[in-house]
């Protein structure tokens, strides 16, 4: 159809844009200036999915994004569903995961008055998105929508956000839609450049100490078979941050787990120890780098990155290559032979046996946290995992072995509570095949419990897994540790009955409160199919262990084993 | 350090907001900031003097190419630049001192551009440290108000900012 026109309604554009994008999901709640859009989307193919509170909108948009590499896509209305929308694009915004947020706006001719649901939602979101658009001709919407899904998915991936002001959406337009974006100003380099691939190679065949420290930046490249290669070519051991679980497989020999606060001791040692750092898609964050001065203060560190703003941003970079890290990688491996890491490898594996990740095996038949974890694991392997912010969060990622990209679904950047369910939502929407997991905690899952309704009205089996302390467990542990055990304002206990509360939304409802309980529990969410929730009644005041204090140096990591 | 800027950008609605916002965020300071139309008419360019070391001008310099807006950003060396910018004072003034003040407009180069019974106004054109001269001068007549444009720079030669 491109090439011939066709005359139509704004709202009508947008939706044949959509189409184009490619797009057959969208996450929204309605609005009166939205009504013209709902009405189209009411005769389109495109799914709907109705949320109860736009924030999951957003959430699930992302989650469906991360689960599947594609541009996830949300809509709210102006005003107050606009707002709502606001951290689940700051959390896209931070974890670089791309996503195009819709927003109705009142008509053209009363912006600016404080019209009734106005906000001026372009100038609240610029510092979190990619960039933003407020339409302000029909004709320009084919070239915005077009742009926005260019600017969201290529480069550094992220949100963009187009305010839609209602005149707009219904104002008649010659459809168009255009094959190609010109932006003079939005040129992403791909091609790392070869000069510096061979530095890199060459620094790589000296060294004795190397380590790959790996994040996001290699799922959202799905870089991750050319990460494995290099590894394997080089002998190199690989950590993956938070955000780069499941770009290099959790059982492989190479595998150092993740590295920071509640890294293992063995990543952070070798970070510290390495004399060759290979950064690829990272961007050195605080709790990854613990005291900065100190971190990898031994190594030579090569920083492959798409984004130049990326580099020396926070740890001064010897070797940079911005670029795709797919492509930088697969170069890699044509310059690099192996390194000199026989005696490394060996000294990792010492460093494995004697400071695995480890939990006190309970006295009598309560539920460690960490033994649901694996229980998860051993049950589904293959599973999305997604998960809220906390200790649980902290759990999943130290004790389930990610073997594929995108399996692994965490709010990093933001650490935003109330993100995994959504995101959960968003995930299974993409994947139906994939059994999906929220792993959630008591508190992360109140702050957007009201998604039941939306599982459930659309048959979307979502299993939310609930690691059941009674507290909020993260902020406990600090209060334990650096607060002389004060609990101000972090116990929650007997919020709720988790379970009658999935059963009020028609869901299916199963307590464990004693460790066999577990398994048998997991295995009766998956066999159901149904939506369902599990309240896990777990140790109240298990800690997350090992920890980093803020501010020390990685190295200075601290069991927190408590011993009964 | 202070380094000036010349950032040719969209012509578009909300691009000195997207510009001054990213500044603001990440704590860069400005000095000053113009912003005017060029020879294409869909473009602005923006010179902005920016305070920092090189790391920091490194940083400015990245963030601002992350703007889709922002077409190109130029570091301009004060070597190979000609910059300018213009004041105007509002001075006190009677008939006794009147003649005092044309004096040293003439010796540089501005001009009254209003005299009323109490008051003149002179514009002055130039560099920084003659604005700063004219206006230590002026300063003892008792400058009621007084505005700066902000600098506007330009490269010398035929090679520009644009190409
Ligand atoms: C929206 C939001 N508010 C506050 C916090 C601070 N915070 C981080 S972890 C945490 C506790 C989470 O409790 P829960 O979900 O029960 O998980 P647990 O740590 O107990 O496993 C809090 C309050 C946050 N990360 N996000
Ligand atoms: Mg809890």
């Amino acid at each position: 159809m491109t090439g011939s026109t066709e005359r139509m309604t704004g709202a009508r554009a947008l939706i044949e844009c959509l189409y184009r994008e490619g797009v057959d999901t969208i996450f929204g709640y309605p609005g009166g200036v939205l009504l013209p859009i709902y009405d189209e989307l009411y005769s389109s193919n495109i799914r709907h999915i109705l949320v109860r509170h736009e924030q999951a909108a957003a959430h699930a948009a992302e989650g469906y994004a991360r689960a599947t590499g594609k541009t996830g896509v949300c809509l709210a209305t102006s005003g107050p569903g606009a707002t709502n929308l606001v951290t689940g694009i700051a959390n896209a915004y931070m974890d670089s995961i791309p996503m195009v947020a819709l927003t109705g706006q009142v008509p053209s001719s009363m912006i600016g008055n404080d019209a009734f649901q106005e906000a001026n939602i372009t100038g609240i979101t610029m510092p979190i998105t990619k960039h933003n658009y407020l339409v302000q001709d029909v004709k320009e919407l084919p070239r915005i929508i077009k742009e926005a899904f260019h600017i969201a998915s290529t480069g550094r991936p992220g949100p963009v956000l187009v305010d839609l002001p209602k005149d707009i959406t219904t104002d008649m337009v010659d459809f168009y839609y255009p094959d190609k974006v010109e932006l003079r100003g939005y040129n992403p380099t791909y091609q790392g450049n070869l000069q510096q691939i061979k530095k890199a190679a060459a620094e790589i065949e000296r060294s004795a100490k190397p380590v790959i420290y790996a994040g996001g930046g290699v799922i959202s490249a799905n870089a991750a078979a050319e990460l494995k290669e290099l590894a394997e070519k080089i002998q190199a051991p690989v950590t993956t941050t938070l955000t780069g679980m499941g770009g290099f497989p959790g059982n492989h020999p190479l595998f150092l787990g993740m590295p920071g606060m509640h890294g293992t001791k063995y990543a952070n040692y070798a970070i510290q120890e390495s004399d060759l750092l290979i950064a690829v898609g990272v961007r050195f964050d605080d709790r990854v780098t613990g005291k900065l001065k100190s971190f990898a203060s031994n190594a030579k560190i090569i920083h492959i990155d798409i984004d130049p703003a990326e580099i020396s941003k926070n740890v001064k970079v010897d070797i940079p290559i911005v670029g795709d890290a797919k492509w930088i990688l697969s170069h890699l491996l044509k310059y690099t032979g192996k390194s000199q890491s026989e005696k490394w490898l060996e000294k990792i594996e010492g460093w494995k046996k004697q400071y695995p990740l480890h939990y006190m095996e309970p006295a009598g038949d309560e539920i460690k946290p960490q033994y649901i974890v694996e229980q998860i694991n051993a049950v589904c392997p293959d599973a999305i995992i997604v998960t809220e912010v906390g200790q649980h969060q902290m759990w999943a990622a130290q004790y389930f072995k990610y073997t594929e990209p995108r399996t692994f679904i965490s709010s990093g950047g933001l650490g935003t509570m109330g993100y995994g369910f959504p995101a959960a939502i968003g995930a299974k929407v993409a994947r139906p095949d994939k059994v999906v997991i929220d792993v959630s905690g008591d508190g992360s899952f109140q702050m957007n419990s009201q998604e039941m309704a939306t599982i459930v009205q659309n048959n979307i089996p979502v299993i939310i897994a609930i690691f059941n302390n009674g507290f909020l467990g993260m902020v406990r542990q600090w209060q334990e540790i650096f607060y002389g055990k004060r609990y101000s304002s972090t116990c929650i206990r007997d919020s709720v009955d988790f379970v009658k509360l999935a059963e009020a939304y028609g869901a299916l409802g199963i307590r464990a409160t004693k460790r066999d309980e577990v398994r048998p529990a997991i295995e009766k969410a998956i066999a159901s199919g149904r939506p369902t929730l599990i309240d896990f009644i777990v140790e109240c005041e298990e800690n997350v262990s090992p920890m980093v204090p803020a501010g020390a140096a990685i190295n200075e990591i601290l069991d927190l084993e408590r011993k009964e | 350090m202070r380094h000036t800027l010349s950032v040719m950008v969209e012509n578009r609605h909300g691009v000195l907001a997207r510009v001054a916002g990213m500044f603001a965020r990440r704590g860069y300071n400005i000095d000053s900031l113009t912003v005017g139309v060029t020879e294409d008419p869909t473009i602005s360019r923006m010179t902005i003097v920016v305070r920092g070391d090189d790391e920091v001008l490194e940083q400015v310099t990245k963030q601002l190419n992350k703007l889709i807006d922002v077409i190109r950003v130029s570091d301009l060396k004060a070597e190979d630049t000609v910059e300018r910018e213009m004041a105007l004072f509002k001075v006190s003034s009677d008939v006794n001192n009147r003649s005092e003040i044309m004096q040293i407009v003439d010796i540089f180069r501005a001009r009254i551009i209003d005299v009323a019974p109490k008051s003149m106004i002179v514009e002055v054109t130039g560099d920084e440290t003659k604005i700063e001269a004219i206006e230590q001068l002026l300063r003892p007549f008792g400058i009621k108000e007084m505005v700066r444009t902000g600098k506007v720079a330009l490269r010398r030669g035929a090679k520009g900012v644009s190409s």
